[in-house]
């Protein structure tokens, strides 16, 4: 795909190798990750390292919840504890972990790096939408001293009104500013990967990964404005006196439910869609194929960002919701499996007749895509109106849900971290500590939910710190399943650390890799590449240049790396 | 040893697939066994067919999956790359077009489905018992033109009803039983607007067509039994109704469903169906003595604490005493 260019000979090369080392040369040191800096590389880093503490916090939450949920008696967690816990753990798993993670973490690490620019269209901006994330996990965590928000992360009113008022205060402008860092962090991608492509690089040769960001903030673009009407409207409700949802002074409780999930569904989507980039980033590396169908998954991310925007509803068919709504919600519920089983469907052909590398990415990507179409599949039943009325707001739906955002989010991230960790940090992981990670996830995740389809069809309501003996058995073994999970963590954490130090150097395209990253050294230099690459082939170019054996291939990423 | 053909791999894949999901979909014991209401069946079997069609899909991913791991792993020392195919219009054309034919059918089969449960004709019943709302109790709700747009009609002012409503051979029949029914943290209330009963419990005749009208005092509840596979929020301001017909005598839960406070996961009570006679034994001791309840739990919690509260649980939740006692904070 890419050809280094030699000593800048030519005439039309020499002004922008001119440019190009008149950039400072050095690397930054550790402190520089502690500082609003506007390197895409540093933010990147920052914001995967600082959302993976979060999510170990989130994860702390779970299994204190899962632990009172061993016994049907409310016996571990205070009753008002548990509800904050249930409400904490998905707000910070969704805002603090796995959004900011993919789109924020590897978003900005990997765009610039895969269309061959020297940073992102707006770096300050950027750096400032990593910053506002950090007060909003900071009012997030100091909320528990007034109790923590209580009313669920979905906080629907009167409930979010009447409980814990401080701590619901501090949730709702933690939201905010997540919010507001999603809204700057999009615009940013989608001017970048308009205006910053390398020139030779045709719309057509764009990385999966880069298409799926482009779909994902369209999508955040759209929505997240919303989310924070609403989340301002409550605000001022609960704080100086207005009723737009209170029922006794005229308003309506419904109507919040649109506002939110209007961005809450689309947001599950932000979830995902990243996460289907570094999927056809990851597989076809590992497979050793080209990506099957690259038009089709790219068509479909953009469709799934459209039709996204229009099933919210689907979370209201219980509530206040009107036939007709309930019909339309749940044919256009039903259309979104249809892009999405394109992915599905593509991915698994691009293992068919591939040479699979059992990586430790590897890994992860196939247990995403065994674990997602499980639960692609119980979705489609949720999507339905009629079947929907039975298992609404019970454990069916949070199997459900953490099939696709653990199983399938989760897995996609950890996917990832060991796909670049050799990029970010110039060392290779451990790869049998990555296989015990492996295993202890996917036998942890299937254990853990599972069994809640069966407690939720069978009449376990979700949210619930106490519950009928009858279920005692499905909850005891969801709680062994989230103690593996627990310990699923600690190989990666000593895996991360013990490679930072002793891990063998990573050479700057290891994977044997198409796409622009892999043609700079690891970790690449400030300004990501001395002489920018120049496009000769597709991202996914594998098996057509039999002509030269991989292992022969010359490793063009040191060629041109930045001179020391 | 002569090589099978691959057309008698793909029949016998398929067979099998399709016995497997067959089977699936009748044995997997996701939903209770027990179909306590006329909805509870036509659930089931909508949900039976999702489940045939997802186990055979699921089958057929996971097993292209499975078989690609083991026959299209890296032969050992194999450096080189896989084959480089594309992509093949065709076959995306096939997957593309086959899940949206298998969405639009599920969808045209989830409207017949909806319509059966009376999905689309909440309020939409002629005058009789009436909807006797807590916060309307001189309700009149007509019947409205439009099946899609479900409005009573109260002093002139529309206002929506939503929910089930009568089935399509019930439809513009008043209900035989309606019952008030209002959650509040953390209990429900049933009246019933024909007696002036007020109980804790919801006792229904078995056969007969039963309207429940919800409603909520203070935050969202959600009525939910499981056993009849209905499920409908109480919102504080909002006229809701579910109406079924219950099918099988018997106790069963009525669950909160929605988050409504700390003690969301207490907040249960039942359904009693009787047969007809043990029904009318139960109004008339209920009407000769006082229509109040002893049982009544229309308590205001915020005047009570927590152990007061959950008092009455500890056993149905096997709480311990002492564990309840020694809670300190307040409901609110």
């Amino acid at each position: 795909m890419v050809q280094a260019t030699e000593a800048p000979t030519d005439a039309k090369l020499s002004l922008s190798a001119l440019t190009d080392y008149s950039f400072p040369q050095k690397q930054w040191k550790w402190y520089d990750y502690f500082t609003f800096n506007i390197d895409h590389k540093v933010i990147g880093i920052q914001y995967l390292v600082t959302t993976f503490i979060f999510y170990l916090v989130g994860g702390m939450m779970a299994v204190a919840m899962r632990t009172e949920l061993a016994t049907p008696d409310s016996d571990f967690l205070n009753p008002t504890l548990y509800n904050a816990f249930i409400t904490n753990h998905g707000t910070i798993m969704i805002f603090l972990w796995i959004v900011p993670a993919a789109i924020g973490g590897f978003g900005n690490y990997l765009v610039p790096l895969m269309i061959g620019a020297r940073d992102m269209a707006f770096p300050k901006l950027n750096a400032l939408a990593f910053w506002i994330t950090v007060p909003a996990a900071l009012l997030i965590f100091t909320s528990f001293l007034f109790g923590g928000a209580q009313a669920g992360w979905t906080s629907y009113p009167p409930l979010s009104l009447v409980t814990s008022n401080v701590a619901q205060s501090m949730w709702i402008v933690a939201l905010i500013l997540a919010g507001t860092s999603s809204i700057l962090g999009s615009v940013n991608f989608i001017v970048t990967i308009i205006n910053m492509r390398v020139p030779s690089m045709k719309w057509d040769q764009l990385p999966l990964f880069c298409w799926a960001m482009m779909a994902t903030s369209l999508l955040a673009l759209f929505a997240t404005p919303v989310l924070a009407a609403a989340m301002i409207l409550l605000l001022f409700d609960i704080n100086f006196g207005t009723s737009f949802f209170r029922p006794d002074g005229g308003g309506n409780v419904v109507v919040y439910q649109h506002l939110f999930w209007f961005y809450s569904h689309p947001a599950v989507y932000l979830m995902i869609l990243p996460i289907f980039g570094i999927m056809s980033e990851v597989i076809p590396v590992h497979a050793r194929k080209p990506i099957f169908g690259y038009k089709a998954i790219a068509y479909s991310s953009l469709a799934i960002c459209v039709v996204g925007l229009f099933v919210w509803v689907h979370h209201m068919f219980t509530s206040g919701t009107p036939p007709w709504m309930r019909i339309f919600f749940t044919v256009s519920t039903l259309i979104v499996a249809v892009p999405t089983g394109v992915k599905i469907f593509s991915w698994v052909a691009t293992l068919w007749g591939g040479k699979i590398r059992y990586t430790s990415a590897m890994l992860f990507a196939i247990s995403l895509l065994s674990m997602f179409v499980f639960g692609g599949i119980s979705g489609v039943t949720l999507g339905t109106a009629p079947f929907d009325i039975h298992v609404h707001d019970t454990y069916y739906v949070v199997g459900h849900f953490h099939y696709v955002l653990f199983g399938g989010s989760v897995s996609g991230l950890y996917a990832g971290i060991y796909h670049w960790f050799p990029k970010i940090t110039g060392r290779m992981m451990n790869e049998p500590l990555g296989r015990v990670h492996f295993l202890l996830n996917f036998i942890g995740g299937n254990l853990t939910f599972m069994p809640m389809h069966w407690l939720g069809g069978h009449g376990m309501p979700r949210r619930v710190a106490m519950y009928d003996p009858q279920f005692t058995h499905g909850n005891q073994l969801a709680t062994i399943g989230a103690y593996i999970l627990a310990v699923s963590v600690l190989p990666l954490i000593v895996n991360i650390l013990w490679s930072l130090v002793k891990g063998e150097k990573a050479s700057g395209n290891p994977w044997n890799a198409m796409t622009l990253e892999w043609t700079t050294s690891s970790p690449p230099p400030i300004e990501n590449w001395a002489v920018l690459p120049v496009i000769t082939r597709g991202p996914y170019a594998y098996g057509h240049v039999e002509e030269i054996p991989p292992a022969e291939r010359p490793d063009l990423s040191d060629a041109i790396a930045m001179p020391k | 040893m002569k090589q099978i053909p691959a057309p008698i791999w793909t029949l016998v894949i398929g067979v099998v697939v399709t016995l497997v999901s067959i089977w699936a979909g009748y044995n997997h014991h996701i939903l209770p066994t027990e179909q306590a209401s006329s909805t509870a069946p036509l659930v089931d079997n909508f949900f039976n067919v999702m489940v045939m069609i997802g186990t055979a899909l699921f089958l057929m991913v996971e097993g292209a999956i499975v078989f690609s791991m083991i026959k299209f792993r890296q032969p050992k020392g194999d450096e080189t790359d896989g084959l480089p195919i594309e992509g093949n219009l065709p076959l995306e054309a096939f997957w593309t077009a086959i899940p949206a034919v298998i969405c639009i059918a599920l969808g045209v089969y989830s409207v017949f489905v909806f319509q059966e449960m009376g999905g689309f004709a909440p309020g939409d019943h002629a005058h009789g018992h009436g909807t006797l709302m807590a916060q309307a109790p001189a309700a009149i709700v007509t019947d409205v033109g439009s099946p899609m747009i479900t409005e009573g009609d109260i002093g002139g002012q529309k206002i929506p009803v939503y929910g089930f409503g009568a089935s399509p051979e019930e439809e513009g029949n008043a209900p035989d039983l309606a019952v008030n029914v209002t959650g509040l943290q953390f209990a429900w209330v049933f009246t019933y607007p024909d007696s002036g009963i007020t109980d804790g419990e919801l006792h229904v005749p078995v056969g007969k067509d039963v309207q429940v009208n919800l409603t909520a005092q203070d935050v969202i509840h959600s009525f939910w039994i499981p056993q009849f596979r209905l499920k409908q929020d109480a919102m504080p301001g909002q006229t809701a109704e579910l109406r079924f017909v219950p099918t099988k005598p018997g106790t069963y839960s009525i669950v909160c469903a929605e988050l409504c406070g700390a003690y969301h996961g207490a907040m249960r009570t039942q359904v009693i169906v009787h047969t007809e006679e043990d029904f009318s034994h139960w109004l008339e001791s209920r009407t000769a003595t006082s229509p109040q309840s002893s049982q009544t739990v229309a308590i205001n919690p915020a005047e009570r604490s927590d152990a007061d509260y959950l008092a009455a649980y500890s056993q149905g939740l096997d709480l311990d005493a002492q564990l309840v006692s020694q809670l300190a904070h307040s409901p609110h």
